[in-house]
């Protein structure tokens, strides 16, 4: 648990006094990523910084699962926290083994612990040991050293950790995959983080609670449906954007959207039995599954009208399919791509477990407004 | 022809004067690396510190070895020892400083802001930050300047034949004194040889003592 209390900065520059950040109050609760969000110059980047002392705070009090941080000495409290910076923050004269094991020897680990700490770490982001461990880091590409970094950070396994713009430089295809890698990580690590982006998309992709600055002041801290859906102010919704509902559809699975109890037929079945099914549920085309009970193709209205004979005989191929854990901005773009209202929704074998339709989205994107009424 | 032979018959003796000259040298730039690395460090703590040492190192720099020479006899008299080895050495531990304090000073101030930022916020102390981040990257950077300072030392080396410091200025000494070409020219190749080869020896040393990983890069 990460607890800011009226944590201000006030830089003295040239023209005076500038107050880079002004009475900033929040928690992160424990196993949540929160990020802090903002143009350039809000200050979250300060912030995040005075929790470390990179930058000292002017007035206001860090505490870290409860303790005041004021009183640890700022060496032991930056051992304490795993630090992601915006740039590639790797030693180019150390290996990649020394690169991860600094904090561990800066704590005095034995020789045994830190190397084999160092493996493991190789290994949960996929990269083999044997290969990188004596590499240096002007050997690897940008995005294995990204990732280097990060397990850097988590080297001493310390509960909290600060990031700033830590996939920022990046492209954009790498940023995708290490923030997959880096969410399923979490998943397991459950480790407090302040997260710094200036990219309301990411925010969104990676947050537990989104805090949204502007001009050292904390605008609104709350969940991204909840910034998208209800921003507070004027200020939060141009930053998260007019398309903002758009975002929100990132924030839901297929799953929980669809029907749960989709019509199928199958192939031995007749067209005028599909024609019932259809007309009894007012659709215009059927999902056509197999043994297995996968979709294998759609057999639509005006076939099943114009034909006789077997289902199997008369099906045309599948539109497109989603999967039960696909988030709804994928398989909306799918229907827009097939033109189509509807898709038959998968689980992870691949079997029909539900149907999921364009009327069914819109309606559950309007839930929260309408309960707000 | 005649050179040649001036050169085979005293082999020996080129040999001698060249490692005295040599070792003249190693002694005052290995003392200017002690003296001027610190202080290439420290100075990058105080903006104004570093400005006023540049200075002064870029002022002495300018005096001609032949001057400090001279400046330093009334001086080094008074403890016995206004000619001869001595006054070499501190002219050339002088000489040395500049390449040597610049370039620790430029090397330790232009490692990347974001290692630096890394290594604080990792929990290096400051010591920790010089010892395995700092000095490191600045090592190619300090040796360019320590080649520097050997090269150029050779030749100022080469004048302290004068006030009785031997090695090869002895020859170009006696070869003028004399008008013996034969001396001279010896003195003078033997000199720029010399300067060559511990050029390439210490860029050979240059590259072995850069980390492995800054190499890679080319």
């Amino acid at each position: 648990m990460i607890k800011l209390d009226n944590l201000t900065k006030i830089f003295d520059t040239s023209e005076g006094p500038v107050t880079a950040a002004d009475h900033i109050s929040m928690e992160v609760p424990s196993g949540e990523i929160c990020v802090l969000l903002g143009p350039s110059g809000c200050g979250k980047t300060t912030t995040l910084k005075m929790i470390n002392r990179i930058i000292p705070a002017t007035s206001g009090t860090v505490f870290i699962n409860g303790e005041d941080t004021s009183a640890m000495d700022t060496v032991d409290l930056r051992r304490s926290i795993g630090y992601v910076i915006q740039q590639i923050g790797l030693f180019p004269n150390m290996t990649i083994e020394e690169n991860i094991s600094v904090v561990p020897r800066l704590l005095g680990w034995q020789p045994e612990r830190y190397k084999a700490r160092a493996s493991e770490l190789l290994d949960m982001v996929a990269l083999d040991p044997s290969t990188f461990l004596k590499r240096y880091p002007n050997e690897l590409s940008g995005g294995q050293q990204q990732r280097i970094w990060v397990i850097r950070a988590l080297a001493a396994d310390p509960p909290v950790m600060l990031m700033d713009e830590p996939f920022g430089a990046i492209d954009p295809i790498n940023r995708e995959v290490i923030q997959d890698e880096f969410l399923k990580m979490q998943a397991e690590l459950n480790k407090t983080i302040l997260f710094v982006s200036h990219d309301i998309d990411e925010a969104v992709k990676m947050a537990d609670k989104i805090a949204i600055f502007r001009a050292g002041k904390l605008e609104q801290y709350a969940s991204p449906d909840t910034i998208l859906a209800h921003p507070a102010n004027e200020f939060v919704a141009g930053f998260v954007g007019s398309d903002r509902t758009l975002k929100r559809l990132q924030l839901v699975r297929a799953g929980q959207v669809m029907g749960a109890r989709p019509t199928f037929v199958q192939p031995q079945q007749s067209l005028s039995e599909a024609l019932v099914i259809m007309e009894r549920n007012e659709h215009r085309s059927i999902t056509l599954v197999n043994s297995q009970h996968e979709p294998i193709g759609i057999i639509s209205r005006d076939v099943a009208w114009n034909h006789q004979g077997l289902c199997g005989e008369h099906y045309e191929g599948l539109h497109g399919i989603a999967q039960q854990h696909d988030d709804l901005r994928t398989v909306v773009a799918q229907m827009f791509t097939a033109d189509s209202s509807w898709l038959p929704v998968v689980d992870d074998q691949g079997r029909l477990v539900g149907d999921i339709t364009q009327r069914g989205i819109t309606h559950h994107l309007g839930a929260t407004y309408r309960t707000q009424g | 022809m005649d050179t040649l032979n001036f050169l085979l018959e005293n082999l020996d003796q080129l040999v001698a004067l060249t490692l005295e000259h040599l070792m003249l040298v190693s002694i005052a730039v290995g003392l200017a690396i002690v003296t001027g690395v610190p202080i290439g460090i420290a100075i990058t703590q105080n903006q104004r510190a570093a400005d006023i040492v540049l200075y002064i190192a870029s002022v002495i720099i300018t005096i001609p070895s032949i001057a400090l020479f001279g400046l330093m006899i009334p001086v080094l008299s008074l403890i016995g020892q206004g000619i001869g080895y001595l006054p070499a050495i501190i002219a050339v531990l002088l000489y040395s400083q500049l390449p040597i304090i610049r370039n620790t000073y430029t090397a330790i101030n232009n490692v990347d802001p974001a290692l630096r930022e890394a290594a604080r916020g990792i929990g290096m102390t400051p010591l920790q930050r010089l010892r395995m981040v700092e000095i490191p990257l600045a090592v190619p950077i300090i040796m360019a300047g320590v080649r520097t300072a050997v090269v150029m030392n050779i030749g100022v080396m080469a004048i302290a034949a004068y006030i009785g410091a031997g090695g090869l200025g002895t020859y170009i000494q006696r070869g003028i004194s004399q008008t013996d070409p034969r001396q001279l020219i010896i003195g003078a190749m033997a000199v720029s040889v010399l300067a060559i080869a511990a050029d390439y020896g210490l860029l050979w040393v240059q590259k072995k003592f850069t980390p492995k990983g800054m190499k890679v890069a080319g």
